[in-house]
């Protein structure tokens, strides 16, 4: 089974961090991986993207024109992405910044979620990003959920392994919400 | 009597017994002695790697007994950093004329010298370039004549120009930097001196060393080698000084 | 199991050199390659390796030729406007016949151009690049392992045949994170001694590294013995993969990224029937020419894939076999200009005939 996923953000909101951490997460589970990051030329605040894709087979393309999934994390990714996404994927949106316009699409399976004020629950804006990947691999199955929150030793620098149990609670937060939405799908 | 005979005088070890190409009155081969005795006294023909550089001394390794690595023009410091720093127990020197050292070559000289690479260099200013026939080098004088500037170097489009081896003193990294000439017979003794005291530096370890030698070029003057001889005394000397700028072991 | 690590390209290339017993690193800061020089000077203190970041692209060149003429395995890396600078120093390696690392991690151009990636460099990197009319080694990795593996190769292929080596990725090989499995380097026990190397001549003749060949018919003998070293790589290096090739009606090429690309599109071309195949060349000089021949001999329809307006195309023109077709899709690099598998897909299915 492959699994790709396109993640879109402004930089700070810690794109490049998941897309690393669920291809080490593929890693764990001796899968095999690809992790493409994109960003502007500014060190700080432009434009952060990157492309993961997780396979049983050899992976080929590591940049995908319509991928199956996509997380959109601020409104100019929504604006530039939302449309790309693969008839029957998934998108994850973070409705805090994204307002519901009227670009609706009925073909894919779309995830509203307040990542913003979720995080701010558990105590720190920074963990959406968190939140936003444990809903993706709860809808997905693309890495399992222990694997993610093992790779989270592999994906942050040391010193910010004291973090860990709350990228654990946010990743959780995460999967409830989008067991919460299936739910409520069903 | 004949065990008391002691010989004087000899052609060096370390030098070819060859023709050289160098022209009349050049004085290419007064340095390259120069250089080829102070390889002698220290006993480090053996474990020396030579850098040549492009120019009339492109030919190095056919006139010295040596391992040589060419250089292309302008970066024998480049190159000679590579080799000192993969060979660190070997003598490691290039010799370069003005146009490859004091133009193309400058960012390679400078940075090599900055970081105190255990090099020696020999730098032979003659105020032009020789091998290409007598254009303007950056060390050419104001007014003089070359195939390039054939109204004179006029500084007010062409600079002024550079004295290495004060330039080069100013730098940390560099531990030994002297002006010699060869044109007198005291002179070229005091040059002696000077290229043996740029050996010790590399031998000691005390870092980088630089050695111009003001030297004539009659064929590119348009002169015979006295005249030429004598305009190192009356025209380059007066504008590059014999000294020595910088010696970390007088210190 | 064996170890799988996430590494990103360009420090795959710094693991491979440092395991393939390269201990001497020349460079400058370039985007996308600074991962490089990062790596080495952080690793290389650990191994005894000597890293100097030059003034210049121009004097990290030279001293690599420094380090290589005293015999040792060296290595600079750069991105396409620095490797424009280092061409002096390859044309003289070439000339003096001392082999070398080059990493071309490249960018797109003409010019200062922008950071994406881009296979503009194909044409600089495998007709010579510098002044004299010679060719380097180049190798194309088209994954984070291969950028592993392939520096390894490139170090051995430029001892045996005393011939510059380049590695060509791009700033997506560059920067990706794959898996890599780390493996011991092992010398090919065939690879000659460096009996030129320079060292001071105790106990034996005068050694000179020069390209200089003034004497009569001196030079033209120079250069006719680099062209039989250049046809022997073409007899016997030649590396390239293949797919599909049994009953393949149409044949994908690309090399590099491109090939990543290209072998989703034909993933998604079988799925709807469509007979499609792969060669990548793995080593663009030498070029896998009678690869070609072969492939097209039963294939007759070849799409040739590129990240520029047309390089290896015509490598592959001259190679195919005579009554086969040669179709271009390239796109100039850029922002935003990296082509999907979609987009070939489309390509494919254009010149697709059964």
């Amino acid at each position: 089974m492959n699994h790709e996923v396109f993640m879109a953000g402004f930089g700070g909101q810690g794109i490049l961090l998941i897309g690393n951490l669920l291809a080490y997460a593929a890693i764990r589970e001796g899968r095999n991986t690809s992790y493409f990051p994109a960003y502007g030329v500014e060190k700080r605040g432009g434009a952060a993207t990157c492309t993961v894709v997780v396979a049983d087979g050899e992976v080929g393309s590591p940049v995908i024109g319509n991928p199956g999934a996509a997380i959109l994390l601020n409104p100019l990714s929504m604006e530039k992405y939302f449309g790309r996404v693969r008839s029957g994927g998934l998108c994850i949106v973070n409705s805090s910044l994204i307002e519901e316009s009227g670009e609706s699409r009925s073909d894919l399976r779309v995830l509203r979620l307040p990542l913003n004020e979720l995080a701010l629950e558990i105590g720190d804006a920074r963990l959406l990003n968190m939140i936003a990947i444990g809903a993706y691999a709860e809808l997905t199955g693309a890495v399992s959920l222990d694997a993610l929150k093992a790779a989270l030793a592999d994906a942050l620098p040391e010193r910010n392994h004291r973090f860990i149990p709350l990228n654990v609670q946010a990743i959780d937060l995460g999967a409830a919400h989008a067991r919460a939405a299936l739910g409520a799908a069903a | 009597m004949s065990s008391a005979l002691q010989q004087v005088f000899a052609h060096p070890v370390s030098l070819k017994d060859v023709q050289t190409h160098f022209c009349p009155g050049c004085q290419h081969g007064t340095i390259h002695r120069l250089v080829a005795e102070a390889m002698d006294q220290f006993g480090v023909q053996d474990r020396t790697i030579g850098v040549a550089s492009v120019g009339c001394s492109v030919f190095l390794y056919g006139y010295f007994d040596i391992d040589v690595v060419e250089a292309p023009h302008g970066r024998a410091p480049a190159v000679a950093t590579g080799v000192k720093r993969a060979c660190p127990d070997k003598f490691v020197f290039t010799y370069q004329g003005d146009g490859d050292l004091a133009a193309i070559g400058t960012s390679e000289i400078i940075h090599a010298a900055n970081r105190g690479e255990g090099m020696t260099v020999f730098f032979v200013n003659n105020t032009t370039y020789g091998m290409t026939g007598g254009q303007m080098a950056p060390t050419t004088l104001p007014s003089q004549k070359t195939s390039t500037s054939p109204y004179g170097r006029n500084v007010a489009n062409d600079g002024y120009p550079i004295r290495m081896a004060e330039l080069l003193a100013q730098l940390e990294g560099v531990a030994y930097s002297a002006r010699v000439a060869v044109n007198t017979p005291k002179n070229v003794v005091q040059a002696g001196r000077v290229v043996k005291q740029a050996f010790e530096t590399q031998i000691q370890g005390r870092g980088f060393s630089f050695v111009e030698v003001l030297s004539a070029c009659p064929t590119n003057w348009g002169m015979d080698p006295l005249t030429a001889n004598a305009r190192v005394a009356e025209e380059m000397i007066p504008y590059f000084p014999l000294a020595t700028f910088k010696d970390t072991s007088a210190a | 199991m064996q170890k799988r690590l996430l590494v990103k390209g360009n420090e795959a290339v710094a693991m491979g050199a440092i395991e393939a017993g390269c201990r001497f690193y020349f460079g400058y800061p370039i985007t996308p390659q600074s991962d490089i020089p990062e790596y080495i000077s952080r690793e290389f203190p650990k191994v005894g390796g000597t890293f100097i970041q030059a003034e210049s692209e121009i004097a990290s060149i030279n001293m690599l030729l420094g380090a290589s003429a005293c015999g040792k395995r060296a290595m600079t890396s750069s991105s396409s406007p620095g490797i424009s600078l280092k061409q002096e120093g390859i044309s003289y390696m070439a000339g003096s016949e001392l082999p070398g690392l080059i990493v071309n991690i490249a960018r797109s151009g003409p010019g200062l151009g922008g950071i994406d990636a881009s296979q503009s460099d194909y044409f600089q990197a495998v007709k010579g690049g510098g002044h004299g009319g010679y060719h380097t080694i180049v190798l194309a990795p088209h994954s984070v392992q291969e950028m592993y593996d392939l520096t390894m190769l490139a170090f051995d292929l430029s001892d045996r045949y005393r011939v510059p080596a380049m590695l060509l990725g791009d700033s997506v090989l560059g920067q990706m994170k794959e898996a890599l499995i780390p493996h011991p380097y092992v010398a090919p026990a065939d690879l000659p001694a460096k009996d030129w190397a320079v060292s001071g001549k105790a106990g034996r003749a005068q050694r000179v590294v020069k390209s200089l060949y003034l004497g009569d018919g001196e030079l033209e003998a120079h250069n006719w013995k680099l062209h039989r070293k250049y046809q022997e790589m073409r007899e016997r290096e030649t590396r390239c993969e293949t797919a599909g090739l049994d009953d393949a009606r149409l044949l994908v090429t690309a090399f590099g990224v491109t090939a990543r690309i290209a072998k989703t599109a034909i993933r998604m071309a079988r799925e709807e029937g469509l007979k499609v195949g792969l060669l990548r060349p793995i080593t663009l000089f030498p070029f896998p020419d009678k690869a070609f021949a072969d492939a097209t001999a039963r294939a007759k329809r070849v799409l040739c894939f590129e990240l520029n307006t047309g390089q290896m195309v015509e490598d592959v023109r001259l190679s195919v076999s005579r009554d086969a077709d040669v179709f271009f899709y390239g796109r100039p690099p850029g922002a935003g200009s990296l082509p999907t598998p979609e987009e070939l897909l489309a390509q494919i299915r254009k010149h697709y005939k059964d």
